[in-house]
């Protein structure tokens, strides 16, 4: 096999592979979009909050230590423990329920029935303070994020394919977990939704809020569970990238690349956000390895948004969205 | 009127028990508007209760206070025995109160079949997490619901639409899977807000065997509001009259349409 289609299929594996990654972020958009119409621009600050949580724990950090310090003026840092990635893990996720259940009372219940335009600010708003929230309750500084997940190339997968075709696919071990992690994820989502009771209320409260009140569900608790959820999820995200490229601000600039993905697979659509993800994971590193050499590369930065502005005039609900028909 | 303290038995020999839901002094505004005013009347165990009235009278109102929907301005809501304290709606539907919308208030997404299953959510026990891990009582408990849906599915005569998403029925059958939706949680009071508008002939007469059957069948205690007075007069036991917020009549319908108020609010009257 010629050289330049072996080494097009490793870039589409890397590229499936970082569109996994994508498609994580997408989903927690999606979740809170079809439930109550809210585009929640926090999502990538939700992922980054949630990554600095769990190092934090993890490092046995004391939270809001500078405030503290400067305050009383002592000298606390850590409160000299570690904590167990997997304990650390389920402890950050009970902070993202609470976290849930605040913005609920104190955002979401206020602004009941307002047009969207005033919900999306609100998340606007949300994204910001819970960046300055963050800084403040663990320190700005960047963080390595470690639980153990494997890293590195994929030795089996380079041995096999060297033996196939004399060349080695370079395949991240981070990347295969990420991907096995993602589908599970995925798939015990679906489950949930389709086969449960609180699933069941989660669409119905999607699709009327007025029928889901008369059948008795309590819009409030969907929508706790709902940012639990979604919280849940940037969770995940936040661990896989904060894993690939260390804790910091531009963790949260992921959520900006979950946009093209939207706005290709449509904002109501799991599986749209999954296959969305993919398309724009595999396009911009398949465009980058055949267009950018004669571009002068950097293609990545924007392939992903062209892409979407292309399907904005072609296919304005994506390919999975609902298309809408407005009644005359 | 007769005293009805002890309940009283309808002209086709049914037995109607004691009050289920009573209305005491409910005045209704929303900002100046006074959409309600000082309005009381009950409705008993195992009765058909019509609210009827001209456009605007407030039939709505009431019935949205009756499902917590509008919170009155003034005035107390008894329920089974008890002042009810403010609640929203879908704590009004735990308490076993169902309703129906006058324009359809369906998910249009899901099929017909998980329409009615949502309608069993009041009655679901186990907690999220049995559920999200299907562990325990969760299965048992789908299984046992999804058995009334199909009772109610069968009753309504829509087996044949069971797993046709809402969105692509035409009206008619919307209505018969909102009312389905509202049967399958068992209510205690039914609420229907205009269940045969918009329907043509034959749709209006089976809609009205079906509120009848359920009366019947279930012994379901059922409050319903409609414009078409000849429909309203042969399904209900007892009606009330409503014109410009204000109750103008209440008794059987022979009562009501001799009622010279009621006369003068459907026929109009001579000012001179």
């Amino acid at each position: 096999m010629p050289d330049q289609l072996l080494f097009a299929m490793e870039v589409t594996l890397n590229g499936l592979m970082a569109g996994v990654l994508y498609s994580l972020v997408a989903l927690g958009f999606v979740l809170i979009f079809k439930a109550s119409g809210i585009f929640n621009y926090a999502q990538g600050v939700m992922a980054l909050f949630a990554a600095m949580t769990l190092v934090g724990i993890q490092k046995g950090q004391v939270p809001f230590a500078h405030l503290i310090n400067a305050l009383l003026g002592t000298e606390v840092h850590h409160f000299g423990w570690h904590v167990p990635s997997i304990l650390a893990i389920l402890l950050t996720a009970g902070v993202m329920v609470v976290f849930a259940w605040i913005v609920e009372r104190v955002v979401l219940k206020h602004l009941v029935n307002q047009p969207d335009i005033i919900l999306f600010m609100a998340t606007i708003g949300l994204a910001y303070f819970m960046e300055g929230f963050g800084d403040l309750m663990w320190g700005a500084d960047i963080k390595k994020l470690d639980v153990g997940l494997p890293q590195g190339i994929n030795i089996a997968i380079d041995d096999t394919t060297f033996g196939w075709f004399g060349y080695g696919f370079f395949i991240d071990n981070l990347d295969i977990v990420a991907t096995v992690i993602a589908i599970l994820l995925v798939i015990s989502l679906t489950v949930f939704s389709q086969y449960s009771k609180q699933g069941r209320a989660l669409r119905a409260v999607a699709d009327d809020h007025q029928a889901a009140l008369s059948v008795g569900i309590s819009l409030r608790f969907i929508w706790v569970l709902v940012w639990s959820i979604a919280g849940f999820v940037a969770l995940v995200a936040g661990i896989m990238w904060g894993a690939k490229s260390g804790v910091q601000f531009s963790l949260s600039l992921i959520a900006l690349k979950a946009l093209p993905v939207l706005m290709l697979g449509g904002f109501t659509s799991i599986p749209g956000a999954i296959i969305g993800g993919l398309i724009i994971g595999v396009g911009e590193k398949l465009f980058e390895f055949a267009i950018g050499p004669l571009v002068g590369g950097a293609t990545e930065n924007w392939f992903a948004y062209v892409l979407a502005l292309i399907f904005l005039v072609f296919r304005p609900q994506g390919l999975f969205g609902e298309k809408i028909i407005e009644r005359v | 009127m007769k005293d009805m303290s002890e309940g009283y038995v309808t002209a086709d020999g049914r037995k109607i028990g004691g009050v289920l839901m009573e209305m005491k002094n409910i005045t209704l505004r929303f900002g100046g508007v006074v959409a309600i005013k000082d309005i009381s009347f009950d409705i008993r165990e195992g009765e058909i209760r019509a609210i009827i009235g001209p456009n605007g009278a407030g039939k709505s109102s009431m019935l949205n206070v009756i499902s917590g929907f509008y919170i009155p301005s003034e005035g107390e809501v008894f329920y089974k025995g008890s002042k009810r304290p403010q609640m929203r709606p879908y704590q009004v539907a735990q308490q076993g109160i169902a309703r129906t919308f006058q324009n359809i208030a369906l998910f249009e997404g899901m099929t017909v079949l998980d329409n009615i299953m949502t309608g069993r959510l009041t009655n679901m026990k186990s907690n999220l997490f049995q559920q999200a891990l299907w562990y325990g009582k969760a299965n048992e408990e789908e299984m046992a619901n999804r058995e009334k849906v199909e009772r109610v599915i069968d009753f309504l005569e829509i087996q044949s639409i069971r797993k046709t998403p809402v969105g692509r029925l035409p009206y008619g059958l919307k209505k018969r899977v909102e009312l389905a939706r509202a049967l399958a949680a068992e209510p205690s009071l039914l609420l229907l807000d205009e269940p045969m508008a918009g329907m043509n002939v034959e749709e209006k007469e089976d809609m009205s065997r079906f509120i009848l059957d359920v009366n019947d069948e279930f012994g379901t205690t059922i409050a319903l509001i409609e414009h078409d007075m000849g429909v309203v007069m042969d399904l209900s036991d007892r009606v009330v009259v409503m014109d410009y917020g204000k109750k103008i009549g209440d008794g059987t319908p022979d009562e009501v349409r001799n009622n010279q108020d009621v006369i003068d609010a459907y026929l109009g009257v001579a000012h001179d």
